[in-house]
């Protein structure tokens, strides 16, 4: 499924497994986009949280 | 049939790995949205869908630290406990508890103004490691090689905004091969153990800076060093890390909570995410 990107208008690839909460990335801008909804059809996209100083493990 | 949650704020390969390996030892699994759970002081037990386990994977640590403490006060049973959560996202506090339980550890001095700082660097002589207390990744984990670096370093802590930046974590520079290891603990059981070595033209060895992992063999001497930190910490599901220093040998450095184990699994032969399940699924009400 592909999607447009809401910084640049590039086109994102979404793979086909990809699930709800996953974070896809802008290939032309580098922006990072998390999954909100996902039907087989279609697929909704919001901005992700940027990294914060408490990511990580 | 056992009910396992799984909590995120961002799915990553090891969330996904969850999410399919409870399905296919046949429990029924969910993942939710650490985002979008809200909880009060009139919630009760029960208010809330989150299964019989609920395994905590939010990679925010202070959102992950809190929620489980809301869960737990609706009697969830959460991997890690808000207490392991909380020492081992905390590098001062994760030190003070190895220390304390006589588990080798790197001389760490600790700070809490600039000034001291300073005096106990230049007491002790460089090279030294300067750490954030929370964060990972090797964020802000600075070699500290000569005195002007190490002051503009101090001086650029200084004027962060977080309050947690002017607390001083000041480490001994262990004299290691150009790797760490990492030892992914399931209850009482070392699941696996890596050799991450650091990338070229970088000394951190984390996977998250581009490290390599290599399956490392589990002798006697780490399972024993590798369980006795978890131990120590609480115990749960941990990523136990240890330096080889040339002149002591084995030290823990680092327990870490919510344990990423993409680059372990890469190279490992043991079912790792299967072993986090069944543990979980031990830990279940039932």
């Amino acid at each position: 499924m592909k999607k447009e990107c809401q910084e640049c208008g590039a086109e994102i690839n979404i793979p086909e497994d990809a699930v709800v909460g996953e974070i896809v990335t802008c290939p032309d801008c580098g922006g990072d986009f998390e999954i909100a909804t996902k039907t087989a059809d279609k697929v909704e996209l919001k901005p992700a949280e940027t990294v914060g100083e408490d990511w990580g493990q | 049939m056992t009910k396992v949650c799984i909590i995120y704020d961002k799915v990553r390969f090891e969330e996904k790995a969850l999410f399919d390996k409870a399905a296919e030892k046949g429990l029924q699994a969910q993942l939710v949205d650490a985002k979008t759970v809200t909880v009060s002081t009139d919630s009760r037990p029960g208010d809330l869908a989150l299964g019989d386990v609920v395994m905590q994977r939010s990679v925010s640590h202070y959102r992950g630290l809190y929620l489980t403490s809301c869960l737990e006060f609706l009697d969830y049973p959460v991997i890690n406990r808000f207490q392991v959560a909380e020492t081992c996202g905390n590098k001062l506090v994760t030190s003070l508890v190895l220390a304390k339980n006589n588990i080798p550890t790197p001389k760490t001095q600790f700070a809490f103004s600039a000034e001291q700082a300073m005096e106990l660097i230049q007491k002790t002589g460089l090279p030294l490691v300067l750490k954030p207390i929370v964060g990972s990744w090797g964020r802000g984990v600075f070699p500290l090689r000569d005195e002007e670096t190490a002051s503009m370093i101090i001086e650029m802590r200084e004027e962060n905004d977080s309050p947690l930046s002017r607390i001083y974590y000041v480490q001994e520079m262990i004299d290691r091969p150009p790797r760490d290891i990492r030892c992914i603990v399931v209850g009482d059981r070392v699941v696996t153990a890596i050799y991450r070595y650091s990338a070229e033209s970088e000394w951190r060895t984390n996977v998250a800076r581009g490290g390599k992992a290599e399956l490392a063999p589990i002798t006697k001497e780490l399972e024993d060093m590798a369980l006795k930190a978890a131990k120590a910490v609480g115990g749960g599901i941990l990523g136990v890390d240890l330096m080889e220093d040339k002149a002591r040998g084995l030290v823990v450095h680092e327990v870490n909570n919510t344990v990423e184990f993409r680059g372990a699994a890469t190279v490992s032969t043991t079912d790792i995410p299967g072993a986090m399940i069944d543990y979980a699924a031990r830990k279940a009400r039932k």
